[in-house]
């Protein structure tokens, strides 16, 4: 299996104009986005923005209230979709009585060619919880059973919803290097995260999602290019002009105690601008913004605008 | 491709089984509790006999027998399916490619294993202890019937544990099934029943779940035909209502 990881071609998740309304709240408000097998993807953003509804219309956990969603090419509630997709989700649970080992076997059966018994518990690093019950585990050795049941399977792809809240550093650095063997073998990934750290390391692909739409896909490096990049803060004496700053590519904009902050992907041109005002700029500083800081520039400029 | 059906379903039945058997609160109660009512209320009549001829024994254990069984549903299903309801089993296992109906089945055979368990160890309890014994057919046929005329205590589970939280339904099946087991002469028999209820109990289900039991050991008070009538009937009415409950709970979750 792990060989040829999408044996018919085709994209593994197709999202054309996709909606999801809940009575009024409009959870996805039209998102188009294809995924291709073996792609790693970061799905990012603020709590709400709709990564959760996002990861349940592609594996057809919610209808969409509009537009289209395939997996593997089928509708994803098809049994043949969900037999090559494994899946990790933030509110789920099991019955506690049985043991790590009865449940990933019991979730083996469900998949048509599933990996060697042992071998998803060994990848999830639960090897001696292997004959605890699951109501004895730890919250993080219990993000870690759920990783070993969305593996059991050996799927193509893997849709994990915030698959590292509760782990400590050790089980998440085990479900990083997990994740990327994973990626190795072919598997298409997909998974929500709002450690941009996480995003960085694993991911060839973000997808910024805000307010149910996608404000931002692309690599990790290119969105750090594109979006911006550089951090400007600087001291001004006396009030800075409401003006100032109309017109110009800053984003995230933070004036408190006579400091300025903001973003911007052409620093050069803004300071050019802000000299040609006559702000009286004092102390500056350039850095160069992190990712962190990048997405959330383009996650805040729905509300400025 | 998908996997096997089958292997499915038998490893879900062998999950839920080991499930079922390391809670106390269900396999006590289905094994132990209704051995403990016939100590009480059967056997110190055990070896008395009705004006048929028919030892009161055995009709007190086909009684409890039918007890066992309903017990079994109401609560293995109306309880279970709340609790794993408030758990959100059922938003993970959705997410899998098992069918639901594979899981629900495995559930109806767990029951089933279950319900025949408990009715063998109070047939042996009853032999051994009170000295009841009938020929092995008559404790074959009165387990197959009870096995499937099982149905309108499934769907009742059913509707409990999806029209109720997992806090609510130990209660609401208490509140359901203890009257009504009483109220239809499976702790005591009918005529000895306050002379209201004895009005009330011909259209109780549990009555005539009940009469397939009691007319195996042959002490049957209507005909087989009515009791099943009955029986179809309140599975219809149970089906519906779970099915509704069924429903809503799907609307909210899943769509």
């Amino acid at each position: 299996m792990s060989a040829s990881p999408n044996p018919s071609p085709g994209p593994v998740v197709e999202l054309r104009s996709a909606t999801k309304r809940y009575g009024r709240v409009e959870a996805v408000r039209g998102i188009s986005l294809t995924i291709g097998a073996g792609e790693i993807v970061a799905m990012l953003g603020p709590n709400g923005a709709g990564k959760t509804t996002s990861i349940s219309l592609m594996l057809g956990l919610r209808r969409p209230t509009g537009g289209e969603v395939r997996l593997f090419g089928l509708p994803p509630t098809d049994r043949r979709a969900r037999s090559r997709a494994g899946v990790m989700l933030q509110e789920s649970g099991t019955t506690g009585v049985l043991t790590v080992r009865e449940l990933v076997e019991l979730f083996s059966t469900y998949y048509p060619s599933p990996l060697p018994r042992g071998q998803a518990i060994a990848m999830a690093g639960l090897d001696d919880k292997a004959d605890a019950r699951v109501a004895t585990l730890s919250g993080g050795q219990r993000q870690r059973f759920y990783f070993a049941l969305a593996i059991c399977g050996n799927p193509d792809a893997l849709f994990l919803d915030e698959p590292t809240v509760g782990m400590d550093v050790e089980a998440r650095r085990a479900f990083v290097a997990s994740t990327q063997a994973l990626a190795a073998a072919g598997k298409t990934i997909v998974f929500t995260t709002h450690y941009l750290r996480e995003a960085e390391e694993l991911a060839q692909r973000i997808i910024v999602v805000d307010h149910g739409v996608v404000i931002a896909d692309a690599a990790p490096r290119d969105l750090m290019a594109r979006v911006a990049g550089k951090r400007v803060s600087f001291a001004v004496a006396g009030a800075l002009p409401a003006e100032a700053l109309s017109g110009l590519a800053v984003a995230a904009l933070d004036v408190a105690n006579g400091r300025v902050r903001f973003l911007t992907s052409e620093p050069e041109a803004v300071l050019r601008a802000l000299f040609e005002r006559k702000v009286a700029i004092q102390d500056l500083e350039v850095a160069g913004a992190d990712l962190e800081e990048a997405v959330l520039s383009l996650t805040r400029r729905p509300e400025q605008a | 491709m998908t996997a096997s059906l089958l292997q499915m379903l038998v490893a879900q039945t062998r999950s839920e089984i080991r499930m079922r058997w390391r809670i106390p609160a269900f396999s006590l109660t289905s094994l132990a509790l209704p051995v403990l009512f016939f100590t009480f209320f059967g056997l110190p009549f055990a070896r008395q006999t009705l004006a048929n001829g028919v030892s009161l024994g055995a009709f007190l254990l086909a009684s409890f027998a039918a007890y066992a069984v309903g017990s079994i549903m109401v609560y293995g299903f109306g309880i279970g399916v709340a609790t794993e309801r408030g758990m959100k089993v059922d938003l993970l296992m959705r997410a899998t490619p098992v069918p639901p109906t594979i899981v629900i089945l495995a559930k109806v055979l767990n029951a089933l294993v279950f319900s025949g368990i408990s009715i063998v160890i109070l047939i042996v309890y009853g032999a051994l202890v009170g000295g009841v014994r009938q020929d092995l057919t008559v404790w074959i046929v009165m387990i197959v019937r009870l096995l499937a005329g099982s149905l309108p205590f499934i769907a009742l589970g059913f509707a409990i544990g999806y029209s109720s939280g997992p806090h609510a339904a130990p209660a609401l099946a208490n509140l359901i099934y203890l009257p009504l087991a009483f109220a239809s002469g499976l702790f005591m028999p009918v005529s000895q029943l306050p002379g209201f209820v004895q009005r009330i109990a011909p259209y109780l289900p549990a009555y005539h779940y009940g009469q397939l039991a009691w007319g195996a050991v042959g002490a049957r008070t209507e005909p087989i035909l009515t009791s099943l009538a009955w029986l179809a009937g309140y599975t219809a009415v149970f089906l519906l209502i779970a099915a509704r409950a069924y429903r809503r709970e799907q609307s909210l979750k899943f769509s």
